[in-house]
């Protein structure tokens, strides 16, 4: 251990579908390890919004790209004595393969600790694993390793069909799917291939039960299994988009400590030191079983098993790595026993998957064997109905539980049944409605008859509650039971009434509220302490429950307790960079001397680490549990305004409870948020704004687009999942995308605004306190508006903004935060064109920027935002500090390729699933390093151009010289090729997939990988328009070619790599700036 | 709503539980326990072990996977620790009504009334269990309404090797060796560990004088209760230790084999009752998750000079099992057999087979 000064970890990068927000979590548990030691640490992430990449937790951070060229770079210039590469999620471990690989490490004496890079291979490669496991008996699902189409069929026709096709190296199933017959097989292959040199084909298993095993390993042989898991949903369902609880349900302690130990026996086998994961279908008839899989490192599963049992796996996993055994290790719950145990659970957890399906363009809903989902979220209770129930309000997509909700219209319950999509539990919940028995869809969903009583438990109570019409009525007994199987107020509320709904439905719910704190019912707090009550705990991780008559915790009420709520799921639109502010704004309260108390319910954040705070919730965010552990906690204060938009909404229900806010007063969010309010604001400012009207028929409509023109932007007020927003240029795009959307009426007015083309798009995010603002940054967009500001590419400082245009900017900012007197932090976005500036929308909360321009301009925005809320008279920082000589560019990632079939395009809505933010000397250095780090690649020689409109392809021009003069070869489509012939650039005219006759084809050359970059320009929006691209889009996509469809973007990356090398980027550490 | 009976639950310091009857509708007492096993109740409600207690299962949900059926095999039974419930009673948070598993026969709520057992649910049993960690064990008496409210009843104060025990010699398996196995209340699952090892079983009741067979090692099971009861058998043992023929305890064993050399046994607080306990072999970076359920152990320091401890629990420092420092002694006071818990240590009858 002693020979270990310094360690390298590398990050997992931008977050994505199948690599998220659990790999800060391990990542930032890991560097408290080796803090805790002593160790020097170097961090690789460039994901700027991550807890890890914060002060305190490493002492050199990077943000790179974590590939092999750039950590070499690193390992150069740090000279560490280890590297961890179980952290990062399947972006580190590949990396770090290929360095050992390559003799990097050894080359630089760079010892990897924990599990052996041998070890690693073994699990990832499928024929070396297989043949491992075969060595001690051990059954896996034959398959056949593969890497050629051809001999891809040759295996499923041995094999026979249906068969499963994995990509080897690869997470979250990426690649991954089933196929029936040959036809399918040889689309699959084909795309898996593009990713991954080896394709698995093997037999498939559907409706074989699936359990996991998280099992830790130390260099004396110890091992442990600290938590097992089940899938509600069947093998055949990727555990990522699958409902898993914890520990299992359905197994016999026979079936589990078989299970259990051949787990210990293949770790052993394996030589795992540190963390891994065991996936097993077992068949639901007998004992057989198959391993699935094994990931040699810290995962998904592993930090949700973490949450679920309180058992530190990625800290232990880092100890273990530094060489010491389980028996040196203490359990960080009671500080007393040893770390060499298992969990013993008295509560169950339930993880339900977030999917945001509805935000893409053409995708397919079904779920299968490939992973969708954004985010998760865990519920804990102590019965199955309960944690369900509270799980499915969770994830936040206007559901209230497994029953109550707004009708799901299911036009064949037995086809949903038997395909499930994203609303398969809603399809239960129908199904369990319209009287289908247990057996009946047990046997088109092989979900096992356990879950499916259980699950109609819920709807026997539903229904005995629909029998009463109001509350004196009810009896106690029942509105018990409801609230022990998980049922919400509301749920009882509209099961006495079942057409409420809005502000009534609202005030519904607080008379339930009311009369079942009169009867006595209340929820009770418990602990979760690893040992199930045997041992007193010494921490304050906690969930609130119906199913229990003592609280744990005996509170102070000394008004001490700042409650911080946190953001809930990740979704698009939401992550890790509220999690970021939700940490920092805990750091800050206890910092001050405060009681911190955290509510959320997100396993994969740090702030659900319950040694980030005093006390941590692990439970929902809805007003009747908020209000539930603030009458426990009496608070001094309650931070809505770090969470996102979750919390932000709650302000006016709980201000209307007397609740203490702090910060910015309930009635300036609603000021803010109301459009209506904010818009009259505005006016009397005399501040300008794009023009707009709430409209409510389609007369009005085209009445009011007379006055502005098209093209307009349409928000339709009630929203069917996903269709927000969109752009029309024309009557007819109007007309269909209202008929599509929704029904202009009365009660669904449409807002219909001005859409300024060729506007830039500007951020303001700062702090106020007393309605003065305290710090501020401003940051342009490099796309034009028309590209959501979560999609947009970000620079900071920003360095083509005219001066005046700057003094404006501040100059409404100072008006808006004094009118509506904000303290603490708040984000105001602009559009501008030539100096006139308007504003478009105002969140008085903290904005997804808010990590991205603290760590660039090194004053931590959350901390001043905080300290604000609780009182302290804040002064400004010193002018010079605004002043920067680099510039910061954040940059979005996309995970198209997960999403079978959706249009790779960017619109008004939101479709990224993470972002990184790198540093650089000047923009071009800070853009090829942001752009890297997001999958972009440096096109080799050749790149395929279909740049949009006449306008966009002027704008075009340079970069096509740029091209040209670099020696790359160009391909164009019919207009762009005309176009640039025009203009002196040669260029190789390809045909589109609507020319079939012509050759060369682009879908061809995209095939024969000749093509190392697409830049497809969509002119607009329109379906025509979209249609035309959106093969030769998805192609790029499917075969891993780098796409743009943005032309400024496209742009300025051309512009970033023709006048500089990846060569020459500069190594150099957040601090070195 | 489903009509169920109201039941309490009376602890011996005046604390009540209000639940909900799911097992046989009569009223019991004993002693209360809590078990934070998350899975096994068929093994633990039939381990003679539990003979007079009330066991509350921390885990919150019970009956998940029905009971398998009644079967025996060589002569024990195939699925269960012994041929009926030893628990006077079952105590859960929820009971799942409608059990799921390929091998299940029947409920545990039918199982439970088949054998007169009462189960009751919709108690909060990690504040009970907070409560026994602090006051230590409690006896307790469960009432279903309609039902009288029964007397105290401490199992303590009672010989439960004795009533656990079987009353005859058995003989189970075959094999060139044989295996003298003194039943204190012996799970079924000590017998298949070794006759499934080929060797030759001699089972014979708790105060048998087996040094009158012939034998090539002996075995002392595990059992109920307190093991200053066990006078008899530690007789008994004190003359085999004379000789030089492989020894092996469990739980009772061990600490049966401590009296029989000269220790002392004490009662713990709240006893060890889980799938989850640490132990480490002294003197090695060696170290097991255990299987234990048992509420008196051996004091550490009482062994004497030709004995040292084997395994040391990792939580507490109790002493989790012995060894004979020159001749092949040895006993483990958590379960090696498992059932239910972990099988890690399953390797400890290879070990005393090796001896043989």
């Amino acid at each position: 251990m002693n020979e270990i000064k310094k360690v390298l970890l590398l990050g997992s990068g931008a977050l994505k579908i199948g690599e998220a927000g659990e790999f800060d979590y391990s990542g930032s548990q890991a560097l408290k390890a080796m803090k805790e030691e002593g160790i020097t640490t170097v961090l690789i992430n460039p994901n700027i919004a991550t807890v890890q990449t914060s002060d305190g937790f490493a002492d050199k951070i990077y943000f790179l790209p974590v590939t092999p060229l750039f950590v070499e770079k690193v390992i150069k210039k740090e000279r560490p004595d280890g590297i961890l590469l179980a952290f990062g999620g399947q972006t580190a471990l590949n990396c770090g393969v290929e360095l050992h690989r390559s003799g990097v490490l050894e080359k630089y004496g760079v010892k990897v600790l924990g599990t052996p890079v041998q070890a690693i291979m073994d699990t990832e490669d499928r024929e070396l694993f297989v043949k491992k496991l075969d060595e001690i008996d051990v059954k896996t699902i034959k398959s056949e390793a593969v890497s050629t189409t051809a001999d891809a069929i040759a295996a499923a026709e041995s094999l026979g069909y249906p068969v499963i096709v994995r990509a080897a190296y690869a997470l979250g199933g990426l690649g991954s799917g089933f196929c029936d017959n040959r036809e399918e097989l040889i689309a699959l292959v084909e795309k898996a291939l593009s990713f991954s040199p080896q394709v698995l084909v093997e037999k498939s298993l559907k409706g074989w039960k699936e359990v996991e095993y998280e099992v830790v390993r130390d260099r004396f042989d110890n091992c442990i299994t600290v938590c097992n898991m089940e899938n509600l949903d069947p093998l055949g369902i990727h555990t990522g988009e699958s409902i898993v609880v914890a520990p299992s349900q359905t197994l016999t302690n026979e079936d589990y400590h078989y299970l259990r130990s051949l787990a210990i026996k293949i770790i052993r086998h394996i030589g795992i030191v540190g963390e891994c994961n065991v996936q097993y279908a077992f068949d639901p008839e007998s004992m057989d079983y198959r391993v699935i899989e094994v990931n040699a490192r810290l995962s998904r599963s592993s930090a949700l098993a973490s949450k679920a049992t309180g058992y530190p796996l990625a800290f232990v996993a880092a100890k273990l790595g530094l060489g010491y055994g389980l028996f040196d290790l203490k359990n960080s719950v009671t500080k007393e026993t040893s770390a060499f145990f298992e969990p013993a659970l008295d509560y169950i957890v339930v993880k339900i998957p977030r999917w945001d399906l509805g935000k893409f363009h053409g995708v397919r809903r079904e779920i299968g064997s490939s992973m969708k989902s954004v985010g998760e979220v865990m519920a804990i209770g102590r019965t199955f109905e309960e944690a369900i129930q509270k799980g499915l309000r969770m994830i936040g997509q206007g559901m209230h539980g497994f029953v109550g909700n707004k009708e799901l219209h299911v036009a064949d319950i037995d086809k949903a049944l038997a395909e499930p999509t994203d609303k398969r539990i809603f399809v239960l919940s129908q199904a369990l409605q319209h009287n289908y028995s247990i057996e009946r869809i047990h046997e088109l969903t092989k979900i096992d008859r356990w879950f499916l009583h259980k699950l109609n438990n819920i709807v026997v109570t539903y229904n005995e509650l629909q029998q009463y019409n109001d509350l004196p009525t009810l009896p106690a007994e029942l509105l018990q039971i409801a609230k022990q199987q998980g049922f919400s107020d509301f749920q009882v509320a509209r099961s006495l009434q079942p057409d409420i709904a809005g502000t009534s439905a609202h005030d519904a719910s607080l008379a339930v509220r009311n009369r079942r704190k009169e009867l006595g019912i209340i929820p009770v707090v418990k602990q979760i302490d690893t040992l199930a009550a045997e041992y007193p705990a010494q921490t304050n991780y906690l969930y609130l429950t119906y199913n229990g008559s003592v609280n744990d915790i005996a509170y102070e009420n000394d008004h001490r307790s700042i409650v911080v709520l946190g953001s809930g799921a990740y979704r698009i639109g939401s992550s890790v960079e509220f999690d970021w502010c939700s940490v920092n704004a805990l750091l800050t309260v206890k910092k001050q001397g405060y009681r911190s108390v955290m509510i959320n319910y997100n396993p994969e954040t740090v702030s659900t680490d319950y040694d980030m705070c005093d006390r941590l919730y692990f439970d929902e965010l809805t007003f009747e549990r908020v209000m539930d552990i603030l009458d426990l906690e009496t608070p001094h204060g309650t931070i809505l305004s770090v969470g996102g938009q979750i919390p932000n909404n709650l302000a006016m229900k709980l201000d209307a409870q007397g609740v203490n806010i702090l910060g910015t007063s309930a009635q300036s969010i609603d000021n803010a948020e109301d459009r209506h309010k904010f818009s009259s604001m505005l006016d009397n400012l005399g501040i300008d704004q794009p023009a707009w009207r709430e409209l409510t028929s389609m007369d009005d409509i085209h009445k009011f687009i007379a006055e502005v023109g098209f093209p307009v932007l349409v928000r339709p007020s009630y929203v069917l999942s996903g269709a927000a927003m969109n752009v029309c240029s024309n009557p007819e795009e109007l007309e269909r995308f209202l008929r599509l959307a929704a029904n202009v009426s009365k009660e669904h007015p449409v807002v219909v605004s001005q859409f300024i083309q060729f506007a830039k798009e500007i951020e303001m995010d700062a702090v106020a306190q007393n309605g003065e603002i305290k710090a501020y940054a401003i940051s342009e967009h490099i796309e034009f508006a028309g590209v959501h500001s979560g999609d947009a590419t970000i620079q900071f400082p920003p360095q083509k903004l005219y001066v005046e245009t700057m003094r404006r900017l501040k100059k409404v900012s100072a008006k808006i935060a004094k009118a509506l007197n904000i303290s603490g932090p708040f984000n105001i976005q602009f559009l501008a064109k030539n100096n006139d500036i308007k504003v478009i929308e105002c969140n008085l909360r903290a904005s997804r920027s808010f990590p991205f321009v603290s760590k660039v301009l090194k004053i931590n925005f959350i901390d001043l935002a905080t300290r604000i809320m609780l009182g302290e008279n804040v002064e400004k920082p010193s002018k010079s500090a605004f002043d920067l000589d680099y510039v910061g560019i954040k940059a979005s990632q996309f995970s198209f390729s997960r999403l079978q079939g959706a249009d790779p395009v960017l619109g008004v809505d939101m479709s990224s699933t993470g972002e990184v933010g790198c540093i650089g000397d000047d923009t071009s250095e800070a853009l090829l390093k942001a752009m890297l780090s997001v999958g972009q690649r440096v096109p080799e020689k050749s790149v395929l151009l279909s740049t949009g409109t006449p306008k966009q392809k002027a704008d075009m021009l340079d970069s096509a010289h740029l091209l040209h003069n670099h020696g790359y070869k160009i391909y164009a489509t019919g207009g762009t090729h005309q176009f640039l012939n025009d203009n002196g650039i040669p260029a190789i005219r390809v045909y589109w997939p609507s020319q079939p006759d012509m050759q060369p084809q682009a879908l061809d050359l995209l095939h024969n990988k000749e093509i190392d970059m697409v830049v497809n320009v969509p002119k607009n929006l329109t379906p025509t328009e979209l249609s035309n691209g959106y093969k030769i889009r998805r192609a790029a996509i499917d075969l891993n070619v780098p796409l743009l469809t943005n032309a400024r973007l496209a742009a300025a990356f051309i512009s970033a790599f023709t006048s500089m090398t990846v060569d020459d980027i500069e190594i150099k550490s957040w601090d070195e700036y | 709503m489903r009509q169920i009976l109201n039941a309490r639950l009376i602890l011996e310091d005046g604390t009540v539980f209000n639940g909900k009857s799911f097992g046989y509708p009569a009223s019991t007492a004993g002693e209360v326990v809590f078990n934070t096993a998350m899975t096994g109740y068929p093994e633990s409600l039939t381990d003679p072990s539990y003979e007079g207690q009330i066991l509350v299962t921390t885990y919150p949900i019970l009956g998940n996977y029905g009971v398998a059926p009644r079967s025996e095999k060589d002569d024990v039974s195939e699925f269960y620790e012994s041929d009926h419930i030893h628990a006077r009673a079952i105590i859960a948070q929820d009971y799942t009504y409608n059990h799921s598993h390929w091998l299940a026969d029947r409920s545990l709520a039918q199982w439970l009334n088949e054998e007169k057992i009462p189960g009751i649910y919709g108690i909060d049993t990690r504040a009970l269990t907070k409560l026994l960690r602090e006051k230590g064990s409690m006896l307790g008496k469960i009432v279903v309404d309609g039902t009288d409210e029964p007397d105290w009843y401490d199992p303590n104060t009672e010989n439960l090797v004795a009533k656990t025990s079987c009353k005859e010699v058995e003989v189970h398996g075959s094999g060139d060796k044989t295996v003298v196995l003194v039943d204190c209340g012996v799970k079924h699952n000590i017998i298949r560990c070794l006759t499934k090892r080929g060797v030759k079983v001699i089972r014979v009741p708790w105060d048998y004088d087996f040094t009158q067979l012939d034998y090539d090692g002996l075995f002392i099971s595990n059992g109920p209760g307190n093991p200053d009861m066990v006078d008899k058998t530690v007789v008994n043992l004190r003359k085999a230790l004379e000789q030089d023929k492989p020894i092996c305890g469990i739980c009772m064993g061990n600490q049966l084999l401590s009296k029989a050399a000269g220790a002392k046994t004490y009662k713990l607080k709240y006893g060890h009752r889980s799938h989850n306990q640490p132990v480490r072999k002294v003197g090695t970076d060696t170290c097991f998750v255990t299987s234990q359920n048992h509420g008196f152990a051996v004091d550490n320091a009482t062994l004497p000079a030709d004995w040292e401890p084997l395994f040391i629990n990792m939580n507490d420092g109790t002493n989790e099992g012995i060894r004979h420092k020159s001749k092949p002694f040895f006993s483990a006071q958590f379960h090696p057999e498992a059932s239910s818990g972990p099988k890690d240590t399953e390797f400890l009858f290879d070990e005393f087979i090796k001896l043989l």
